[in-house]
């Protein structure tokens, strides 16, 4: 099975990946799944009817949104990065955490490099599949590097015009 | 000013550590540079035409006394002995090594100044009034507010990866000195009726090939909301901005796209549905506001006799009186305008011994406060009027004393060809060339306000759009043409220039201003600006002048 990387509860593990990442021009393999959006819609009410557990990926160019009366039934969003300079997940991620509640797990699919793992950390994602071969220590690094936050986000937390109250 | 604490000082510290991780992994080849170079932007490093350029953020255009010697140090030790002062209030060292990147960003952290976000698609450095705190205009101080924004916008998680950069300015006076409807986000604080402290919120504004005026899509927002709101701001950009094509991705192609109203609509659904989480407390404002709490003043008669007499004495200082002081709020004391724009030099240069010179006298003279200024200038916001000659000297001792602020050869130039990759034409010899032809000082305060801005191709760095007479290089068969605008202006009745006519060869171009020059001279009416003569006669009359001259 595949590997990646899990935060959980503030801690970041390697854990092997049980879902298997499905094509549109593929058939469904059995086991847990992660779809794309247009497939979920299609499909998605028989596959998770099978009792088996279902995720979406969905693409930066794909609404957040289309995905918010599904949630409590999904295990994983998967969110896209197609280059990691294309930044709409942080957004769709801090939504889904924040706006929508989703308790599941957000993954970050794609160009996935180690120099967005505190960005990504910050706004919700819990999975990651580096493709930058970052080791579960370098990436454990890279998103601890800074020992503040200026903002509030989707992590817990507290930003810097917090601490200064404390 | 403010003052970094152990948290701001810590978040520094890791930020270096990291970049010089970043850069080791570079040099050993470990990140190619298509990876690399999203990060060393984000650290303001770029590699130019001959070498690796280093822009170092000034937040607000402030700096200390300490930070300016500093740079000064960083000048003479890592590059030529001089730097050059931006247009968004930055420093840039332009002959840096990437080995040495890593230092010097170490060294800027010794005295809480860094280079992040000062390029990349990401929030730049915020820009504000330089007379903050020190003239009677200004309704709040907008240093408080851009430092607020210093802090949220500083590694934001959501908001690093943008569909490209993003600009935001400060004003807190109806005289705008920021440029603020040139930004992607101007904030002009304003105060209700019945006295709340509140933001006029205006977006969309831009240079580059297609020139944009910000437009108000709020006109009061309470101003203890500022942070969520530029956040749904954000938020509605960087899900909708465009990323297909660099040239469309500004926010300005959006708010054009949707229009203001829907626009402004999508803005104030999103800042709705998501509360008020990223507001800063009250205590936390009042920490903030209390670093800028004014210096304390001296009680002083409105009339230095020191000062007036060194005005009888030396016509040169009068010069320097009349064009370079600004009133300042408080009675005996001055704003002092110290121009970058010495004749026949490079606009918005500064040897390290002339930040040194400036240095000594914000320390001596000046309460400890030095301001950049966008029209890549410096400021001493409070000297004591008693003070002024003594200041005037020694600026003068160090070429520092140009009588000419927001005269004609106060000129803001981009880098153009001399550094730029992306340059069609020089910018920086075309400024020299037209400070020549006004060298005569009598000439250029009768010809009086004249903001001539130089571009050297169509990213507009030197904002030429905006200028009384802009001027963008273009090239033509491998040659430089340069494209003259009319009409424009960056401040509170911000325009965009029209276009003169066609083209000029570079040899031409100083001559063409001088025309345009002689024109307005003899067509304007009392008390009419450059630009108030453009406004009222239209193009017509400029046009045939220097058309008639070149043909
Ligand atoms: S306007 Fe063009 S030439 Fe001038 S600095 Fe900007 S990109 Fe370079």
């Amino acid at each position: 099975m595949p590997m990646f990387i899990r935060l959980e509860a503030g801690v970041f593990s390697l854990a092997e990946d049980p879902f298997t990442a499905v094509g549109d021009e593929q058939s469904v393999p059995p086991g847990d799944v992660i779809i794309s959006l247009t497939r979920f819609q299609a499909e998605g009410e028989a596959l998770m009817g099978e009792g088996r557990a279902v995720g979406v990926r969905l693409e930066s160019h794909e609404e957040v949104e289309a995905l918010a009366y599904d949630l409590p039934q999904l295990a994983v969003v998967a969110l896209a990065f197609p280059k990691f300079g294309d930044g709409r997940a942080y957004s769709y991620a801090r939504l889904l955490r924040e706006r929508f509640g989703f308790r599941g797990e957000v993954r970050a699919v794609g160009d996935v490099l180690r120099e967005q793992a505190g960005y990504m950390a910050r706004c919700g994602f819990t999975a990651f599949e580096p493709a930058d071969g970052s080791t579960l220590e370098d990436w454990r690094r890279a998103s601890q590097r800074f020992r503040h936050a200026y903002q509030r986000s989707s992590d817990a937390r507290s930003p810097a015009f917090v601490e200064r109250g404390e | 000013m403010y003052r970094y604490d152990s948290i701001d000082k810590d978040f520094l510290a890791d930020r270096t550590a990291e970049f010089r991780e970043q850069v080791a992994r570079r040099l050993a080849g470990e990140l190619s540079e298509d990876q690399f170079k999203p990060l060393r932007l984000r650290n303001g490093l770029y590699l130019q035409l001959h070498a690796y350029m280093l822009r170092i953020a000034v937040p607000y255009g402030s700096l200390n006394p300490t930070q300016l010697r500093k740079l000064a140090w960083i000048g003479r030790t890592y590059d030529k002995g001089y730097g050059h002062f931006t247009t968004r209030t930055n420093l840039q060292f332009h002959w840096i090594k990437l080995s040495d990147a890593p230092d010097i960003v170490d060294h800027l952290a010794s005295v809480d100044m860094h280079a992040i976000q000062t390029s990349g698609n990401c929030i730049r450095n915020v820009t504000a009034d330089p007379y903050a705190g020190a003239t009677s205009e200004e309704i709040d101080d907008p240093r408080v507010w851009a430092e607020a924004i210093r802090q949220w916008s500083t590694v934001h998680p959501e908001f690093n990866w943008l569909p490209r950069k993003f600009k935001i300015a400060v004003t807190a006076a109806a005289k705008d000195r920021t440029a603020a409807k040139t930004h992607d986000i101007g904030l002009n604080l304003k105060r209700s009726r019945d006295g709340a402290l509140g933001f006029e919120v205006m977006v969309g504004g831009g240079l580059g090939r297609m020139p944009y005026i910000g437009q108000t899509i709020r006109q009061f927002l309470p101003a203890t909301r500022l942070l969520s709101y530029l956040e749904a701001i954000l938020r509605v950009y960087n899900r909708h901005g465009r990323r297909d094509n660099i040239h469309k991705a500004r926010i300005k192609v959006l708010v054009a796209a949707l229009g203001r109203e829907e626009f402004a609509a999508q803005v104030e659904a999103e800042w709705e549905k998501n509360g008020a989480g990223a507001d800063l407390p009250d205590t936390e404002l009042a920490r903030i506001r209390g670093a800028f709490v004014p210096k304390s003043f001296e009680t002083l008669p409105s009339v230095s006799e020191t000062f007036e007499a060194a005005r009888l004495r030396t016509p040169a200082f009068a010069r320097f009186a009349r064009n370079n002081l600004k009133p300042h709020k408080v009675a005996g004391y001055a704003i002092v305008e110290i121009s970058l724009k010495a004749i026949g030099a490079t606009p918005g240069d500064a040897t390290s011994e002339q930040m040194e010179v400036v240095a000594d006298l914000a320390e001596r003279f000046g309460q400890n406060d030095i301001r950049v200024t966008h029209e890549q200038n410096l400021v001493l916001p409070h000297v004591r009027l008693d003070d002024v000659p003594a200041v005037w000297a020694a600026l003068a001792e160090a070429g520092l004393a140009t009588p000419n602020m927001n005269l004609v050869s106060d000129i803001i130039a981009c880098p153009g060809l001399d550094y730029c990759a992306l340059a069609n034409a020089r910018a920086i010899s075309v400024a020299q060339h037209i400070a020549e032809r006004f060298a005569d000082p009598d000439r250029a305060e009768l010809v009086g306000e004249l903001k001539v801005k130089i571009s050297g191709c169509i990213n507009a760095c030197g904002h030429h759009h905006v200028g009384h007479i802009g001027i963008l290089g273009v090239d033509k068969k491998g040659e430089e043409f340069y494209q003259l605008t009319l009409g424009g202006s960056a401040a509170e009745d911000a325009a965009v220039g029209q276009a003169l006519g066609p083209a000029l060869p570079y040899d031409k171009v100083a001559e063409a201003v001088d025309t345009l020059v002689e024109t307005y001279l003899r067509e304007r009416q009392s008390g009419e600006r450059f630009l108030d003569t453009f406004r009222r006669t239209g193009v017509a009359p400029f046009k045939e002048a220097v058309y008639a001259d070149v043909h």
